[in-house]
């Protein structure tokens, strides 16, 4: 860990979290930490407990034991709703827009901007374009038309619609839920160049994936989860793509598969 | 530094979607417009009845016509068009038609037997079926149960009460007439409900004064759908309910206040009807919540939920108006009707369909 990390109050920063249900451990003394202006990338397979830490920092469950620091004060999330209020934003890979509606409108959907007064008060139509368009443009997508649906739009640019949305409505921290799980490699370039985006607009970007290929270039931090637990944790300058890889795939476990794999390719 | 990083210091040019999106021509766009088919459906049977018009002197273009099929289409209209919007939403309601009836005949119970005032019985039928929708609405969003099985139940409790009811207070007859035809307030509320206006001498018998309470609902929710924020919800609501609550939508009010506004057109149709006539029918209305489904999705509201209009389904009331008079009009057997609304209910499902696939045609 470089001595500049240790020295800031992260933004958000979660210690020692437990959550079991029933018999199963699905989290077991995780901690892991955000700064401002960073990605921190969370990696695992199936199974290792990503999800449950999503609903943990989107405040959709509540943590068995530990806690959640936000500005380096504890806080008891309550639910999503207080998540999104303190900063925290969180873009589902496939809840994250509606696809037979417009841009404009799923940009603006839950926050709409109005104008007029009493039973008159209506959306101001032309507003919100306009910021639609301007904010998607920040991000590098040039739409002529907001109004075309959503569902016309690519894999990548419905979840920079997404990205774009929440930090236009001020999140400080962005919880990106394997937003290139479902891409091909050009779309899942597209995204990581948002997720960069985000971050260079000083958001603390958390992102989940299962892809240490996706995951290296644009991470500050790696945490790796295997069945709930953290097995690794490092910073950039700390490791390299391969050998994130080779953690993520449980090393000499990944080795003995490759042997095995060459025993049968082989004739 | 790594590659990635030092590139995204620096603004990324603009994908390639741009040139993409210049190319959605206006066509494209046009067809993306759910009330496109349903006014070209509309002109085509206009035009049929036109050519097939078997009265002496061509009334089906006259006046007399046009009269006669928007009074259908009103009737249809009023609730075509909040059934549209709860479509948009997805859900339904069958108990749509019964309400007509039921609401004339709680207006006609108020006036007859409690002595009411016509404007206080009509805010009272309005409270009446304000209450039933509500009903619906907190039944479905409580028990998550499909909304087509909850005002299915609803239709026939209705109905069966407004058949034992009407004939226990009304000593064994289910025709409810208006007993004092003079009773206060219902001259007036007729000229606002239920009287005709712009008669002249091709016309004697004037427009129905609900084609202008058509027009109204029809104005009105397509502002609320268009405009309003409650507009967006309803298309959010139906589109997909966990990205709408993801941000904070609040999809099961927006379904309740459906259901209401929906019991409450009924009610409109209802006293419209009770002033016209001065009498209900048990059991008036019912089969006709299939009507206004039919409307709605010729008008381009999908089953399905998230996409459709409200001028869609006003366009789709007035088709199903004409199917119905036009078919008197050709001097066909009427049973035909039924018939022939069915072809174009098909009709309209398989552009529909085509629509969908274009709204949500993916360039990847």
């Amino acid at each position: 860990m470089t001595s500049a990390a240790v020295d800031r109050t992260p933004l958000l920063e979660v210690r020692n979290l437990c959550k079991y249900f029933g018999n199963v451990n699905a989290l077991e003394d995780v901690s892991l930490r955000v700064n401002a202006g960073e990605v921190t990338c969370v990696l695992g397979d199936n199974g290792a407990g990503k999800s449950t830490l999503i609903k943990i920092l989107s405040g959709v469950f509540a943590p068995d034991a530990g806690e959640v620091l936000f500005d380096g004060e504890p806080v008891a999330l309550a639910g999503p709703r207080q998540a999104r209020a303190l900063g925290i934003s969180t873009v589902f890979q496939d809840l994250a827009t509606v696809p037979l509606m417009s841009i404009w409108r799923n940009f603006f959907l839950g926050s709409e901007p109005t104008r007029g007064v009493g039973p008159f008060r209506h959306l101001d139509v032309a507003e919100a374009r306009r910021i639609t368009r301007e904010e998607l443009r920040k991000m590098g997508i040039d739409v002529r038309d907001s109004n075309q649906t959503v569902g016309t739009l690519s894999g990548g640019e419905r979840q920079a619609v997404a990205i774009s949305r929440a930090v236009y409505f001020g999140a400080r921290v962005l919880i990106l839920d394997e937003p290139t799980s479902a891409l091909g490699v050009k779309q899942s370039g597209i995204v990581l160049r948002y997720v960069l985006q985000a971050r260079d607009r000083g958001v603390g970007v958390i992102f989940i994936t299962h892809n240490p290929h996706h995951a290296h270039p644009v991470g500050d931090h790696f945490v790796l989860l295997n069945r709930g637990r953290v097995i690794g944790d490092h910073s950039k300058a700390e490791v390299t793509r391969e050998q994130l890889v080779r953690e993520m795939a449980g090393g000499a476990e990944l080795e003995a598969l490759a042997h095995e794999l060459a025993g049968i390719v082989e004739p | 530094m790594t590659e990635a990083t030092a590139r995204a210091g620096t603004p990324p040019p603009a994908t390639g979607g741009d040139e993409r999106a210049a190319s959605l021509s206006g066509v494209t766009r046009l067809l993306q417009r759910p009330e496109l088919g349903a006014l070209m459906g509309a002109l085509f049977v206009f035009a049929l009845f036109a050519l097939t018009d078997s009265t002496s002197g061509h009334l089906w273009l006259q006046q007399t016509g046009i009269a006669a099929w928007s009074q259908q289409a009103a009737f249809f209209g009023i609730m075509a068009v909040p059934v549209g919007l709860l479509m948009i939403a997805g859900e339904f309601d069958l108990s749509t038609g019964v309400m007509t009836g039921v609401t004339a005949i709680v207006m006609g119970l108020l006036i007859n037997n409690l002595g009411w005032n016509a404007w206080a019985a009509i805010p009272g039928t309005v409270v009446f079926a304000a209450l039933i929708g509500l009903v619906n609405g907190l039944v479905v969003v409580g028990t998550k149960l499909p909304s087509f099985i909850v005002t299915l139940a609803t239709f026939f409790i209705l109905r069966g009460i407004s058949v034992g009811g009407v004939l226990r207070i009304n000593h064994g007859s289910t025709m409810l007439t208006l007993r004092n035809p003079n009773a206060p307030g219902i001259s007036s509320a007729r000229k606002i409900f239920g009287s005709s206006f712009a008669a002249n001498s091709s016309l004697p018998s004037g427009y129905q004064s609900s084609i202008l309470w058509f027009v109204g609902v029809t104005a009105l929710a397509t502002w609320v759908l268009s405009r309003t924020r409650f507009g967006n919800w309803i298309f959010a609501a139906g589109g997909d309910p966990n990205a709408a609550r993801n941000v904070g939508v609040p999809v099961n009010r927006t379904k309740i206040l459906l259901f209401v506004a929906t019991a409450v057109s009924a009610s409109l149709v209802g006293v419209i009807q009770f002033t016209a006539a001065s009498s209900a029918v048990s059991e008036q209305g019912v089969g006709y919540e299939f009507y206004y489904i039919i409307a709605a999705v010729v008008g381009g509201c999908f089953l399905t939920g998230g996409y459709g209009s409200a001028i869609g389904a006003a366009i789709g009331a007035c088709i199903t108006g004409m199917a119905f008079e036009g078919v008197i009009y050709a001097g066909w057997d009427s049973s035909w009707d039924f018939t022939f609304l069915g072809v174009i209910l098909l009709l309209a499902v398989v552009v529909n369909t085509f629509v969908y696939r274009r709204a949500l045609r993916a360039r990847r």
